[in-house]
């Protein structure tokens, strides 16, 4: 078996192709294939969630995802949430705005995975985000902001008033 | 105002669009791999390394062993330089060692053209060890016999202080006193930040550049020049955005290995990156400390006599030390003022990883022990833990004659007070505690004892420049490092508010250190940061409003004495009037083709001052006896740190610490094998750190008294959340089930034996096999 294979897969809306060694991870392409740094390495063994993107719409740890099973995927990584003129989506601004990033490292796994449970569409209780973000950690917040950046966002988006 | 204001990070949107770079993302690609081979024994010598089969590897590029590094004993603690000999933190250790003393410690290194290649070489190595005994407990290493780490060091002690008030022995003789006695143990943590320690170097005209993952550039440089024998004006270090420190990257961890790795070959760039496994035992843990605390109790609550043995764990290199230890000794006679105190610290080197500064740099243990101390105390006498507390703690006014500090407000009890109405403490703590059923309710309390940055132990500095641009904004340096805490937009807020600047977003802080450029400072530690850089912002503001009000005399015609800088522009103070923008001057003076400026400020002060900061947590806990598990179910800190500078940073610093401060109470403990001394849980999955489900809402309140001695009235946050919830959570436990635990981590299996022992459990298999 040859020791590389050409991957061709969509990454954050543009049609990529490149040839990678079948034992790089996908952390790994990004990274050094595409230079997309907002993925981060904090284990490399799937503990962290730091390095989490979201593939055909679901998220990953991307860490423990091979390179080569992203073959005809769909990919977003955080770089390719903002708009064109570097505008940023409701849940990027809630992190600042709720003081939900400290050394900011976690911070672009939270925020895809944040992503997948927003475009769900459903109304969460806090406990279930809870669970549905316990994935991640974070050592500098506490996850009490985070909680609330991604809360205030899913009224917002439901078009409700947030309980108290 | 722009102080006090809840305002965005500065480094927000960066950081919200994963643009913000850190040590990895800034890799020049062409960077060899080093990979380091730790000693699979817990103690031994090193015979020989067999290298052959390593260099072999396609890929690999060289092996360097413990018999090439250069004979330089070098001390790693981040601690400024002391011109006293006397004063200098121990160097005990070379760039890889031949004599291995924990399991982990570093005997060589691959440097490979590839990740893989790199691993594969450290694999092939063969090193042939004289195997010798090991110790891993600090009471056992200090006994006659012992394992002998360090040959300079008989019995292993590092160092042995005392703190001695009245007379103990006499105190105690009084009649009728009540002996509240415990053995408090507290475990080997570690930082865990998710950005795993790593840095790269290379040489650049003759010179060597380490980019690191430090909280602290400056005194890097020098130890790295130490450690390799280089001046220290041949070492740049780069200092960029870090994802996490708490004390971890306030030590030399891999930086002088790195430097003196890419000297090996031909000065081509070299990277160390730690994984997980490797960050959790070869980088620095938090020192175990058991305490032995007795306490001389009269009926009306006051203390007769206090008592306190410490023996802390250093693990096999000394790092910070005996200053760990130190810290908790001298606070135990303050924070409950006792006429007659006899204590003793004992820093004693184990075969474990090196302990060095972690988050409260020794209160969380210190504390944890006190407060159960205090608690059962409160329970001998049959007093409420919060009165009793009022009764004995350190008073408004009290003056500590070592480090100059006065409690100028009765903080204490504002604190405990506000804490209680909040919770609503007195009603809790009646109808908790009282549970029958298999789910107990408890209430507790713990205060802490804390300090602001290092004077007078050590120097205390702070360096600044700035730089008016020519749009009216002012650039800001020093060498205080934004590590996650937001120091940046603290200091971007003090430096607004000081020229007169109409926004912090007015302030471009440069981010990133670089020793070559930045004015020099220690870095990030000892909760230092907004109040030691507050006193240099001050100054350098001042010095740069002087040139500005100097040049705009020139153009102006009027006294500087008459004019001030308001919102960015610059006003005469009679009437008001906006005499010219900063812009305007700045481009004036620039421009000028007679005498042109570039207006510009920098200074130094030296902070001859501490400050205390104190507080404390109630924490609420639900006990579900069948399940040995405690969970926390409501937590409250309330901080005296100053005055504010930005309460929605200052409300995030509190969550970190409590979250982290929940884990050390209830989950956290790195493992080893009694039998070989091997780490058994170094990695997130077994090490227990505090998750998304581990945590109720966290709560932060504050009591703003303004420091009389900080420029801007504000004193120590970034530690203090940490020191006092572990011990509020054993007290409410405590209140629930009427068990006293006195070690943490109080998870399950520890309270499979302690709620055994206190009957409160009863296993029926024991019954069915006696049957």
């Amino acid at each position: 078996m040859s020791q590389y294979k050409l991957v061709h897969c969509n990454i954050n809306g543009k049609d990529v192709e490149r040839m990678v060694d079948v034992r790089a991870s996908l952390t790994d392409m990004l990274r050094n294939e595409y230079h997309l740094t907002s993925v981060k390495k904090g284990c490399e063994v799937g503990e962290c969630g730091a390095c989490n993107v979201l593939i055909n719409g679901e998220a990953f740890n991307s860490c423990i995802y091979l390179a080569v099973w992203a073959e005809g995927k769909t990919i977003l990584t955080l770089e390719g949430l903002e708009g064109p003129n570097g505008e940023l989506s409701d849940i990027q601004q809630a992190f600042i705005d709720e003081t939900a990033i400290q050394c900011g490292f976690c911070t672009p796994g939270f925020i895809m995975t944040a992503v997948e449970i927003l475009n769900s569409g459903k109304e969460y209780s806090d406990e279930e985000l809870r669970k549905l973000l316990s994935g991640h950690l974070c050592r500098c917040t506490g996850y009490e902001n985070i909680l609330r950046a991604v809360k205030k966002t899913m009224y917002k988006r439901l078009g409700k008033e947030m309980p108290a | 105002m722009i102080v006090g204001q809840r305002e965005p990070r500065v480094d927000g949107y960066d950081k919200a669009t994963g643009r913000t770079k850190y040590y990895e993302d800034r890799m020049p690609a062409n960077a060899l791999y080093v990979r380091i081979k730790h000693a699979e024994k817990a103690h031994a010598i090193v015979k020989s390394i067999d290298t052959s089969a390593a260099m072999a590897i396609p890929g690999v590029v060289k092996v360097l062993t413990c018999f090439d590094v250069p004979n330089l004993p070098f001390a790693t603690a981040g601690h400024p330089w002391s011109m006293d000999p006397g004063h200098r933190d121990t160097a005990d250790r070379l760039l890889l060692n031949r004599h291995v003393r924990y399991w982990g410690d570093d005997v060589a290194v691959v440097i490979a053209e590839n990740e893989v290649a790199a691993n594969q070489g450290v694999r092939a190595l063969e090193v042939d060890y004289e195997e010798l005994p090991f110790v891993l407990d600090a009471q056992e290493a200090m006994k006659d016999g012992a394992p002998q780490l360090h040959d300079d060091f008989p019995n292993n002690i590092l160092k042995h202080t005392t703190n001695i008030k009245g007379n103990y022995q006499e105190a105690i003789k009084e009649e009728g006193l009540i002996k509240v006695e415990g053995w408090y143990d507290t475990p080997t943590v570690q930082h865990t930040h998710i950005e795993n320690f790593g840095c790269f170097a290379y040489m650049e005209n003759g010179r060597i550049v380490v980019v690191a993952s430090t909280q602290i550039p400056h005194i890097i440089r020098r130890i790295v020049g130490q450690a390799i024998g280089r001046p220290w004006g041949d070492i740049e270090i780069i200092k960029p955005y870090i994802g996490g420190g708490f004390g971890n990257k306030q030590d030399a961890l891999y930086e002088p290995l790195c430097a003196w790795c890419t000297t090996q070959v031909g000065g081509r760039p070299v990277r160390i990156d730690c994984s997980r496994e490797e960050t959790f035992v070869s980088n620095r843990v938090r020192h175990a400390i058991r305490y032995h605390i007795i306490s001389w109790l009269r009926k009306d609550g006051t203390f007769a006599a206090r008592k306190m043995e410490v023996f802390s764990n250093q693990g096999a290199y000394a790092s910070h030390g005996h200053s760990i230890a130190a810290k908790g000794l001298g606070a135990f006679s303050q924070h409950y003022p006792c006429p007659n105190i006899e204590g003793d610290a004992w820093t004693v080197y184990t075969n474990r990883p090196a302990a060095g500064a972690m988050r409260g740099y020794g209160m969380p243990q210190a504390n944890y022990s006190d407060e159960c101390n205090i608690d059962d105390c409160a329970k001998a006498i049959g007093m409420d833990p919060v009165e009793f507390r009022r009764l004995n703690i350190m008073p408004k006014g009290f003056h500590d004659n070592f480090s100059g500090n006065t409690n100028y407000y009765d903080t204490y009890r504002e604190c405990m007070a506000k804490g209680a109405e909040i919770v609503d403490y007195e009603r809790k703590r009646k109808e908790y505690g009282h549970d029958t059923g298999n789910i107990r309710r408890g209430i507790g309390v713990a205060t802490f004892w804390y300090n602001t940055a290092v004077y007078p132990i050590s120097l205390e500095t702070s360096s600044n420049r700035m730089q008016l641009n020519l749009d009216g904004t002012v650039t800001m340096q020093c060498g205080e490092t934004e590590i996650g805490q937001g120091a940046d937009t603290a200091y971007a807020m003090m430096t607004a508010e000081a020229i007169g600047l109409k926004s912090y977003k007015d302030v471009h802080v440069i981010s990133c250190q670089d020793t070559d450029i930045t004015p020099t400072g220690t870095g990030a530690y000892a909760s230092r940061q907004t109040y030691v850089a507050g006193f240099s912002i001050r100054q350098t503001a001042d010095l740069l409003k002087e040139k500005i009000l100097k040049r705009a005399q020139a153009i102006t015609r009027q006294m500087p004495y008459n004019m001030d800088i308001v919102d960015g522009n610059i006003i005469r103070r009679e009437d008001k009037m906006v005499l010219m923008s900063l812009q305007e001057l700045a481009m004036t003076a620039q421009y000028d083709t007679v005498n042109s400026e570039h207006i510009t400020a920098e200074s130094t002060y030296t902070i001859r001052n501490n400050a205390y900061s104190f507080g404390c947590t109630f924490a609420e806990v639900e006990v579900d006896i069948a399940m040995c598990k405690a969970q926390v179910t409501r937590i409250l800190n309330v901080h005296d740190c100053g005055k504010l500078i930005n309460p929605a940073l200052a409300e995030a610093q509190v969550h970190g610490g409590q979250s982290m401060a929940i884990g050390y109470g209830l989950s956290e403990q790195l493992i080893f094998d009694e039998k070989t001394g091997k780490p058994l849980n170094n990695n997130l999955l077994d090490y227990k750190i505090s998750t998304f489900m581990d945590h109720p809402r966290l709560e932060a309140a504050f009591i703003e008294n303004p420091e009389p001695t900080s420029p801007f009235g504000t004193k120590s946050l970034g530690e203090p959340p940490a020191c006092s919830p572990a011990p509020a959570i054993r007290n409410a436990i405590l209140h629930a089930t009427g068990v006293a635990i006195d070690r943490i981590p109080i998870n399950p299996h520890v309270l499979f034996a302690e709620l055994s022992k206190a009957g409160l459990i009863h296993d029926s298999w024991l019954d069915k096999e006696e049957k």
